[in-house]
């Protein structure tokens, strides 16, 4: 995913060499920072290596070659694909009809396509179960995995198209190329590093993913991990599982890098312009239509079963351990907390990589994402593990709790991070150097105004996910303490659906906020590589 | 539309300002001596009644921080947390958890007298946990769907082709694990198999995540019959009121194996350094105040201890025939699990 965005925007820099003054001095401080990092983010993978050798590695090899394990790798392989194809279709249209044409209300839906990543998935699933109870399995966990998951392609596509050098499309069309040709051959190739990066952040998700696959009655590894560790007890086997996992992840990621490897996107203007707009004429109704249609199934359906809720269900019995604004509050605390700590924890290896790219750092860089494909109560079970050991006061504090959603939600800090970084003319830095300002001034007054939305974006989609998070959270919160998310699960675990649609609210509501500032950013990316560079 | 410096700057510095107050102000408020931390598995309403007039009861004035979690993932945090567990009490739905517990050393002896005021068979044999309140495994069916007299006798019949497309499954729960034993220990392994494959095929399009799930399913007729710990129909009940109520629960013959009670406990960690108020709470729990909570609140458990019985429209406890099946033959359950992924039900 590193340069879904990254590529759109870093087209001058990935044609040109970058400058090579700062590639002169060894990075020393950057490796340590970064080193650092990356060492806690391991920290669950050396604690699913640690338990699944416990058992020895002949049950191991027993566990993952017995049919039903294959059957899992099988369901969740396939899943994994076919969500991420519908994703890409979904998301490149779209982006397409966004940026590429003049469908009525642009900008509005700019920002409405982009909501779903703040609906909760168990509240997906549960809208869904509760609307048709024949949403299930194979076809129901690709409806609902694709609704909640596309616009992590959409946010990157839509970005590529705009920032895409539109001059390479006229000269196709004037060559005498067709519509559907040149849309094929040019523009998706333009956008093919954003698509590849999707392919990344969806299939990893989608690995990891729990909470709507248990409602949907859809068995994947990562519901037989949990099924293994909740009702066997048996961690060794749960984390054998997850090394299967990590396999699955580092086969994505090694596809990633193979297909980046072939073919490179270059433009050939260092001043962008603005790409052709396609006037839609009588398909403009119809494409409406699909927009409409899309925010229906979407976000429709999920808010439509909370305000059902909210109206239609009897009393309960159960009183809230504590108040709405005081569960809001503490979510939203959390949720900063993390959106800051893994923004500032992602600065050094978004540096390393962008500003001294080689091979070490580029694998140092990429391993970060492992922690993606490794579900929420084995990070949370790691932690347990590590923080009782080490740093007993720790836990089951705040820190801690905070730290687990950082390490949790990393990858997708990296990956504005690094945008924001990749953008940023290190010439700036140099030439503010050199007219003798210190370098900690250099970094307020000049890098960080350059990469500061980017930061704020990283920040918006961590504190995003942090909102929904349940599994991590019911391990690690403070004893007593609730957030929006487990007061929510408090509630729907006793049926009493009317007490936790409010709760589900207010995660939304909290959520939009965010949402709509990365809907901006992303929307006002190519708006940079139109200054001079 | 273009972000400003200042604006920049001024996100940055909010959002590191909302990052360290959250850390900063949501410390552990950890008490001296007079503090347990209870971590429930048990309802959360059920719990809270008995914590707060636990609390006013106290002389010593205890005051107990509840941690609430499904008990499989409070055990597994309990088994990583080692000596070093922050918890006082587990208080969980089903025997198993605490058997497991129990295996690995990790619970203390329960008072004497506290497991006194409870039959014997409702305890742990070996004395680590106590049983505090009782359920009983009923058949819940669509009252539209189903006569009483087209009702299944055995939890074997429904296997049966009959039940094609009709029954309803909750596999993952924790209450279905004990019937599961229950069949073992009447029918034998194999026949466990069996009847696990049947009604596998016949719950196809019926497998629910929770038992909550399922009855209202079966309430709303999208299954016929399903298996459940009966207080969920009741609890149902009681949430979506009598008049949208289209179904019913009815009891398995005398002594089927379907037919079971499961029993609810608590117990004190080993590792515990509170041990003196975590008895005293224990001691609370199935003392005639905490079990006339039991009997009057809204969870529908049976009480079980110091001879306090039901308030509830519930068959009374002593007029149930479940199967003779003992605690000790309930276990950690682990028969019944592998059993479960045998069938590929787990």
């Amino acid at each position: 995913m590193t340069d879904t965005v990254a590529d759109a925007p870093v087209l001058v820099t990935s044609a040109l060499p970058p400058t090579v003054t700062a590639r002169h001095r060894r990075p020393v401080l950057l490796w340590v920072l970064a080193g650092a990092v990356t060492v806690l983010l391991a920290l669950p993978v050396v604690y699913v290596v640690a338990q699944a050798t416990k058992s020895g590695w002949s049950e191991i090899v027993r566990l993952v070659l017995r049919s039903f394990t294959l059957e899992l790798v099988w369901n969740t392989a396939r899943l994994s694909v076919a969500v991420t194809l519908a994703c890409a279709v979904i998301g490149t249209t779209t982006a397409w009809f966004v940026e590429r044409t003049d469908l009525p209300g642009r900008r509005l839906w700019a920002v409405v396509v982009v909501l779903p990543v703040a609906i909760p998935d168990f509240v997906v699933g549960f809208g869904w179960v509760s609307v048709t109870p024949s949403v299930h399995g194979f076809f129901g966990a690709l409806l609902v995995m694709t609704l909640a998951l596309y616009p992590l392609f959409y946010l990157p596509v839509a970005a590529s198209f705009r920032g895409a050098d539109p001059g390479q499309e006229e000269v196709a069309r004037s060559l005498g190329l067709g519509r559907m040709a040149t849309f094929r051959r040019v523009t998706l190739s333009q956008a093919r590093p954003a698509l590849l990066g999707g392919c990344v952040l969806v299939s990893l998700a989608l690995l990891a993913e729990y909470g709507a696959f248990e409602i949907l009655r859809y068995q994947t590894l990562t519901t037989e991990i949990f099924f293994e560790s909740q009702r066997s007890y048996n961690i060794p086997v749960a984390s054998s599982l997850s090394l299967i996992l990590v396999v699955l992840s580092l086969a994505v990621l090694g596809g990633d890098a193979a297909a980046r490897g072939r073919g490179r996107v270059a433009r050939s203007a260092r001043v962008a312009r603005a790409g052709t707009v396609h006037r839609l004429g009588r398909w403009t109704v119809p494409s409406l239509l699909g927009f409409v249609a899309l925010t229906v199934l979407a976000l429709g359906v999920p808010i439509g079963v909370i305000v059902y809720w909210l109206f239609n269900s009897g009393t309960t019995t159960l009183p809230a351990s504590t108040s709405m604004v005081g569960a809001a509050l503490t979510t939203a605390g959390y949720a900063a907390g993390a959106g800051a700590l893994a923004t500032l924890l992602a600065l050094p290896v978004a540096l390393l990589a962008v500003r001294h790219p080689r091979r070490s750092t580029r694998v140092l860089e990429r391993s970060t994402f492992i922690v993606q494909a490794i579900p929420g109560l084995i990070i949370a079970l790691a932690l347990v593990y590590f923080s009782i050991r080490g740093l007993r006061v720790f836990y089951q504090s705040s820190p801690l709790l905070i730290l687990g959603y950082s390490i949790m939600f990393f990858p997708l800090a990296l990956v504005a991070v690094r945008t924001s970084v990749a953008q940023a003319p290190v010439e700036l830095e140099e030439v503010a150097r050199s007219l003798g300002r210190r370098p900690l001034e250099v970094w307020w007054r000049v890098v960080l105004p350059l990469v500061g939305p980017g930061l704020a974006a990283a920040f918006s989609l961590v504190f995003l996910s942090t909102v929904t998070e349940l599994t991590l959270t019911l391990v690690l919160v403070p004893t007593g303490v609730q957030t929006l998310a487990t007061q929510f699960w408090a509630y729907t675990t006793n049926l009493s659906y009317g007490a936790a649609a409010p709760y589900a609210g207010l995660m939304i509501a909290i959520a939009v906020v965010p949402s709509y500032v990365l809907g901006r950013w992303f929307n006002r990316l190519p708006a940079r590589t139109r200054e001079p560079a | 539309m273009k972000f400003p410096k200042r604006l920049t700057t001024a996100t940055v510095a909010v959002m590191v300002a909302i990052a360290l107050g959250a850390t900063a102000c949501s410390g552990r408020s950890s008490g001296s001596g007079s503090s347990l931390t209870v971590y429930n598995g048990q309802h959360e309403q059920t719990t809270n009644a008995l914590v707060t007039a636990f609390e006013k009861e106290s002389g010593i004035h205890v005051q107990v921080q509840v941690r609430n979690d499904d008990e499989n993932v409070l055990a597994n945090q309990i088994i990583t947390e080692g000596g070093a567990s922050p918890a006082d009490v587990i208080y969980t739905e089903n025997s198993p958890a605490l058997e497991t517990l129990q295996n690995k050393h990790l619970l203390a002896a329960v008072a004497p007298a506290t497991l006194a005021a409870v039959p014997s068979k409702y305890n742990s044999p070996q004395g680590d946990w106590v049983g505090v309140s009782a359920r009983v495994s009923e058949l819940v069916y669509n009252t539209d769907l189903l006569k009483p007299d087209q009702l299944p006798h055995s939890v074997m019949d429904l296997a049966g082709p009959q039940w094609k497309a009709k029954l309803a499954l909750a596999q993952g729960e924790t209450d279905f694990q004990p019937i599961v034993t229950s069949i073992v220990a009447s029918y034998g392994v194999d026949a466990t198999t069996k009847w696990l494959t049947a009604i596998k095929s016949n719950a196809a399009n019926n497998i629910y995540p929770n038992n909550e799930t399922l009855t209202d399913q079966v309430n709303k007729g999208h299954a016929t019959i399903g298996i459940i710990n009966a207080y969920y129909w009741y609890r149902g009940r009681a949430e979506r009121g009598a008049a949208s109520t289209h179904s019913a629960v009815a009891t398995f013959s005398p002594g089927d194996a379907g037919y079971i009670v499961d029993v609810s406990g608590a117990g004190i960690l080993a590792s515990s350094s509170h041990k003196a108020a975590a008895q005293q709470f224990l001691a609370f729990l199935v003392g005639a105040q905490g079990q006339e909570i039991i009997a009057h609140g809204d969870s529908y458990e049976y009480p079980i201890g110091s001879g306090v019985t039901t308030a509830q429209p519930l068959t009374p406890l002593g007029s149930l025939q479940p199967a003779p099946l003992t605690i000790a033959q309930l276990g950690d359950g682990s028969t019944a699990i592998s059993l479960l992924q045998k069938a590929q039900l787990a």
